[in-house]
C-alpha cells in the first residue's frame, strides 16, 4: 500500500507530513518516559521483522498480491507509539533506500501504515480482548481481528487520500481499495497470530513488557 | 533458551524470511492494482535517485540472489536502526520527567 510519488496533491501531501511528524514527535516523548531495557531489543527485532516480511507478497484473488504491514504486530506486542516509532523507521529506509514509497508521500504512507494501523490494531486488539476475556486463544482471536482490521483502516485512509488529492473519485477508489484489503487483511491477521503464538510459546514473558 | 539465544533466533529468522523473498509474488499489490483497474497508475513519478530500488541489490546479475542481498541489507539496517534509536530514548530517560506526571 505503498503511495508513490504523484498520486496525491500537494494539500495531501502536506497535511500528512504535519501530522506524521507530529505523531513520531509525540512517539519519542511517549517512548522516553516508558522504554525499558528489553523494549530495545524488542523494537529491533520487529523493525527487521517487519521489513522482511513486506518484502514476502502473498498472491490474493485476480492478479493481486498482498503482504503484510506489520503495524498490529507491533501494536499488540509492544503499544501503539513504539509501532509508530517501529514502522516510521521501516517506510523511511524503503523510502530512502529501496524506492518504495515515493519521498513526497512518505508523510501520507507514515499515517496510513505507521499511525492509522498501529492505532486501529491497538484498540481493536484491546477492545476484542476485553469482551472474549483473556486467556491464550482469545489473545489470538484479538490478534487476528486487530491485524486485519488495521489492513482496513489503512486502505481507508489511503483511499480517502486519493479522493481529497483528486486522484480518483471517492465512490470508485473507497470500495475498491477496502474491497481488496478486506482479503489482505486476513493474510495479514493469519500472519500476526503465527507470529504472537510463536512468542508466546518461546518467551512469554515478551508480551508482559509495557505498552508504549 | 537463554534470552540472547533468543534474540539471535529472532534475527536469523527475519534473515531466513529475506531470503526466501525472491518467492514472493510479483502480482500487483492492492494499491497498484486499484490504480491500474481505475485508470491512475499512470500519474504515478519515479524516484529522483536509485539506491536499491524494487528491492534488487544493483550489480548482480542473477535477480534472485539480488533480491536476497536487498532483503538482508533491509532487515539488518532496520535491525540497527531501530535498535540505536530504542537505545537512544531509553538513555535520554527521566530528563524530562518533570513534564510529565
Amino acid at each position: 500500500m505503498h503511495i508513490p510519488d504523484g498520486f496525491l496533491n500537494a494539500a495531501a501531501m502536506g497535511t500528512t507530513y504535519v501530522i506524521s511528524a507530529g505523531g513520531v514527535a509525540n512517539a519519542i516523548r511517549v517512548a522516553r518516559d516508558k522504554i525499558g531495557e528489553k523494549h530495545i531489543p524488542m523494537m529491533g527485532i520487529l523493525a527487521a521483522f517487519v521489513f522482511a516480511a513486506q518484502m514476502l507478497n502473498f498472491p490474493v484473488a485476480g492478479g493481486t498480491s498482498g503482504h503484510v504491514i506489520g503495524a498490529a504486530l507491533v501494536a499488540i506486542l509492544l503499544g501503539p507509539w513504539a509501532a509508530v516509532l517501529v514502522m516510521s523507521c521501516v517506510l523511511i529506509a524503503q523510502s530512502l533506500i529501496f524506492q518504495d514509497g515515493g519521498l513526497l508521500a512518505l508523510g501520507a504512507n507514515i499515517f496510513n501504515m505507521g499511525i492509522v494501523a498501529s492505532f486501529g490494531a491497538y484498540y481493536l486488539y484491546r477492545l476484542t480482548d476485553s469482551l472474549l476475556g483473556d486467556n491464550r486463544r482469545t489473545k489470538l482471536v484479538a490478534g487476528f481481528v486487530a491485524a486485519w482490521g488495521s489492513v482496513l483502516l489503512a486502505s481507508i485512509a489511503c483511499a480517502l487520500e486519493l479522493a481529497l488529492s483528486g486522484t480518483s473519485p471517492l465512490a470508485v477508489v473507497l470500495p475498491a481499495m477496502a474491497g481488496i484489503h478486506v482479503l489482505i487483511g486476513i493474510g495479514e491477521g493469519f500472519i500476526t497470530i503465527a507470529v504472537l503464538s510463536l512468542v508466546m510459546s518461546t518467551r512469554a514473558d515478551l508480551l508482559r513488557l509495557q505498552r508504549v | 533458551m537463554n534470552n540472547k539465544k533468543w534474540w539471535l533466533i529472532a534475527l536469523v529468522f527475519c534473515l531466513a524470511l529475506a531470503t526466501i523473498s525472491p518467492l514472493a509474488s510479483s502480482s500487483p499489490d492492492g494499491l497498484e492494482k486499484v490504480a491500474e483497474d481505475k485508470d491512475f497508475i499512470d500519474v504515478a513519478e519515479g524516484a529522483p535517485f536509485e539506491i536499491v530500488a524494487d528491492y534488487i541489490f544493483p550489480g548482480i546479475d542473477n535477480e534472485a540472489l539480488a533480491t536476497i542481498l536487498a532483503g538482508w541489507l533491509g532487515t539488518l539496517v532496520l535491525f540497527a536502526i531501530v535498535y540505536g534509536l530504542a537505545w537512544l530514548i531509553k538513555s535520554k530517560k527521566g530528563k524530562t520527567t518533570t513534564e510529565h506526571y
